[in-house]
């Protein structure tokens, strides 16, 4: 009734180690994630964003002295540094000196507090000096998300239309501003 | 006391797990054979124990009883009802309870209603299901026990997340998760099957059913979740390749192709151990999913309460479990004989290449959401995203789909080209016009492009299967698979058009200012404040218009500002049309300037992107049909099969009696 077909036909025959490649490839994925797991590590993204424009966001104000921040205040011809900080966070401090004299060579900084408290911020501020023009509230960390950052701090260099220039991860050290001035250099022009 | 008598059951329930276990394994052995008859009764009751532990949370929940701690620190007593009801399973131990409830439910029920299979393997099933609910029982109890008190009892709770007092989100969680767990009926099946060393259609056919329907709840929370973040999250995207979305993903990836193996092995007894490593594979994926969401190990956007010490029990549990059956796996693969052959040009041809397709997809996504950790491990940071995995996965969706359109026009077993050709060529004209077209409005990248023809010829070639058939007299299953298929060409079409030809648009407008996104005219009438039950809200009044010539609607964007906990989201504004929709998003108050004050909207235009989760729901439904049919045969086959037993029963009794009479 069924013709015979060819010997070979349909017959996907795996060799013996085959077999045994699903448990070695597991084996792997638990090695890989235990080390992932257990391994101190800060858990930050570099940014895919660099030479992208900025997502849009509206941030509310973080003091009520002091306007919030959106997209449009930063896309205003000149580069800006973008900060994202947060009182509770212990880098910030170390690189507060920095930014204050970034501010004071005339870099334009604008802050994004994370899941901050008013008094909170103004205590850091008061500690630690306050570089910013504006301070953007993101409660939710929705637009540290958006700008691709995970982590406090992180500081973006974007240029006068808007597109993000350079992602600085982690805190800025003295040596750094140098290299940060030269970044806000290239953004200018 | 309401949570103390689920504390109490849900003891009660792991014991019996327990019980379940170390009988259905001693009954496989000669001298424990009498221990069988009691696994099918432990089953069930530890279904019931389960189902009694998690109603008593949903109780706590319910009435917001505040000494129990999970409900204060996830509840509020001014959240709406069903908000405080979904609440329970919004959290972690909450949804573990849920995960086990539905496990041991499943369980229960494969005891009660199996009859086909034989009972050793059965038992070997119940007590592989039994194995792993044990451990989440575990889990809960000793590391997340939901029912636990908090002394002194505060005023108030913390709250929920207010992106989740969404109903779409309250819904979406428990939808994947008896996706999940529908798998793990699958997987313990497919443990019994190599545990027994029966891998053949009996297995296929019990094991069916829960395949297609964990299949339908992941398509349905899929499609339910990718809607929710695109009108929810505000950022005008359906899909991310977020890891959480990833995890969502490869479950069904995996189950499509189990779903597929699963009926060539049906019908033709073909494909034995890959249907088996699937099996293992599909719920794998489940636990990998839930490993990865749970213990923070990706970078997400998606905030699950993550804790290092919980991702270390589950990932436990995936080791054993998964490795466990990867091993036993490996050691038994090699005595199940093979099945059937065929010829390459088959339907079992095509499933086969698609179902190596859907396992290259699947590779290629698990991949993607590990490499970061690949990265780290090695010193580096990277985050990958639609770069990698949009080209990479359409090299192998491409010719997955070009196989879809034409395998279930192929007959089992063998079959040539030359007899279905001229069926093809209307589709393959779809498929050139569609490219032509693309290429001649221009401006349309590869992707899209490829998407929109491959649409239009898998469209009209996915209905062929009805062709020459009486349409009354078509079995569910054959309906089922036509609206499944036609579904993915009607989600590819929404997908490619609205790639191809979506407009963006981010102004900041006065009051009475128009402004206009592709075809529609928008006009900022008004801001107002709005009120609810726990938020406050700033509230736009949009007057909207399509075309010269439209009729003008209104769509309220809002901003709007929770309390409890303190957070902002913006709930967006929709208008669909038949060709697509208009989305509206109110972003904050832009700089007064002159006086006026100026505000921040987002909108966009998206034609035909409801076709996507259209699609997902085509898909399901066809899922549904199948499901239908099967379960409906297989229960004619038991009457009828009863029909015949108590016929013969008649028959020997009638017998007997003339017997008796004579004298």
């Amino acid at each position: 009734m069924s013709d015979p077909l060819p010997s070979d036909a349909g017959r996907p025959k795996a060799p013996r180690w085959a077999i045994w490649l699903p448990l070695v490839l597991f084996v792997g994925f638990v090695a890989l994630v235990m080390i992932g797991l257990y391994r101190p590590a800060d858990r930050t993204v570099a940014s895919a964003l660099v030479g992208k424009p900025m997502p849009a966001f509206t941030l509310p104000a973080a003091l009520p002295d002091r306007p919030g921040l959106a997209g449009a205040n930063i896309a205003n011809g000149r580069p800006h540094l973008v900060n994202i900080f947060a009182s509770w966070c212990i880098p910030c401090r170390v690189e507060a000196p920095q930014l204050g004299a970034l501010a004071r060579a005339g870099v334009p900084i604008v802050g994004i507090s994370v899941r901050d408290s008013a008094e909170d911020l103004r205590g850091f501020l008061k500690e630690n000096g306050d570089p910013y023009q504006r301070i953007g509230a993101d409660d939710d960390g929705k637009v540290q998300l958006a700008l691709g950052s995970s982590g406090v701090p992180e500081t973006y260099v974007i240029d006068g239309k808007g597109v993000i220039r350079y992602q600085h991860i982690g805190e800025i050290r003295p040596e750094h501003v140098p290299m940060i001035l030269e970044k806000l250099k290239e953004a200018g022009r | 006391m309401i949570a103390e008598l689920g504390l109490a059951a849900l003891w009660l329930a792991a014991a019996l797990a327990g019980l379940q276990l170390v009988a259905g394994a001693l009954a496989l052995t000669p001298r424990g054979a009498t221990l069988a008859g009691i696994v099918r009764p432990v089953a069930a009751v530890q279904g019931a124990l389960a189902l009694i532990a998690f109603a008593c949370l949903v109780a706590v929940f319910a009435t917001t009883d505040l000494s129990v701690k999970l409900v204060a620190m996830n509840s509020h007593s001014l959240k709406p009802l069903i908000f405080k009801i979904a609440g329970t399973w919004g959290n972690h131990e909450g949804s573990m309870l849920l995960w086990v409830t539905v496990m041991g439910v499943a369980g229960g029920f494969v005891a009660l209603i199996e009859k086909r299979l034989p009972e050793p393997m059965l038992l070997a099933t119940l007590a592989g299901q039994a194995f792993v609910s044990l451990g989440f029982y575990a889990f809960l109890l000793i590391a997340s026990n939901p029912f636990e008190r908090l002394f002194p009892v505060p005023e108030e709770g913390n709250g929920l997340n207010p992106l989740l007092q969404d109903l779409g989100l309250a819904f979406h969680p428990p939808t994947l998760y008896l996706g999940y767990v529908g798998l793990s009926v699958a997987f313990s099946f497919a443990i019994g099957a190599l545990v027994t060393r029966q891998v053949g259609p009996a297995f296929a056919r019990a094991m069916r059913p829960w395949v297609l329907g964990a299949w339908i709840f992941l398509t349905v929370g899929i499609t339910a979740g990718s809607y929710w973040a695109y009108y929810e999250l505000g950022w005008g995207g359906w899909w991310f390749w977020d890891p959480v979305e990833n995890a969502s993903l490869m479950p069904w990836l995996a189950a499509t192709a189990l779903l597929h193996s699963v009926s060539v092995l049906a019908a033709r007894d073909a494909l034995r151990a890959w249907t088996v490593m699937l099996g293992v594979v599909a719920f794998s994926m489940s636990m990998i999913g839930t490993f990865l969401v749970r213990s923070g190990i990706l970078t997400s956007v998606h905030a699950f309460a993550v804790d290092p010490e919980r991702g270390s029990f589950i990932l436990a549990l995936l080791a054993i479990n998964i490795g466990g059956a990867l091993t036993l796996f490996a050691l038994r693969a090699g005595t199940v004989t093979e099945g059937e052959r065929f010829a390459p040009v088959s339907r079992e041809g095509a499933l086969v290449f698609n179902n190596v397709m859907l396992s290259a997809i699947l590779g290629i996504v698990l991949f993607g959401t590990l490499y970061p950790l690949v990265a780290e491990a090695m010193g580096a940071k990277v985050s990958v995203g639609p770069p990698y995995f949009n080209p990479m996965g359409a090299l192998f969706a491409v010719p997955m789909l070009v196989v879809l359109a034409v395998g279930p026009m192929l007959r089992w077993r063998r079959d040539s080209f030359g007899r279905i050709g001229k069926t093809l060529v209307i589709p393959a004209m779809l498929v050139a016009a569609g490219m032509i077209a693309m290429v001649a409005i221009g401006g349309v990248g590869v992707l899209p492009t490829l998407g929109f023809a491959l649409a239009l010829g898998l469209g009209w070639a996915s209905v062929l299967p009805l062709k020459d058939r009486n349409l009354r007299r078509t079995p569910l299953p054959i309906w089922g698979m036509v609206i499944a298929h036609f579904g993915i060409a009607v989600s590819l079409f929404g997908m490619s058009c609205e790639s191809a030809f979506s407009v963006e648009k981010l102004v900041a407008v006065k009051l009475g200012e128009v402004t206009a996104v592709g075809p529609w005219q928008v006009k900022l009438d008004a801001v107002e404040p709005m009120a609810g039950p726990n938020w406050t809200a700033l509230e736009a009044r949009l007057l909207v218009r399509y075309g010269d010539h439209g009729k003008v609607v209104q769509i309220d964007p809002q901003s709007r500002s929770f309390w409890a906990p303190p957070q902002q989201t913006s709930e967006s504004a929709l208008l669909t049309r038949w060709n697509g929709q208009l989305y509206a998003v109110l972003g904050g108050e832009a700089d007064a300037k002159n006086g006026a004050s100026r505000w921040q909207l987002r909108l966009w235009w998206k034609p035909f992107v409801t076709l996507i989760w259209l699609g997902g729901l085509l898909i399901a439904l066809g899922g549904v049909l199948a499901l239908v049919g099967r379960v409906a045969s297989d229960l004619r086959r038991i009457f009828a099969r009863d029909k015949i037993a108590y016929r013969r029963v008649r028959m020997a009794q009638l017998d007997s009696g003339q017997e008796g009479e004579r004298p």
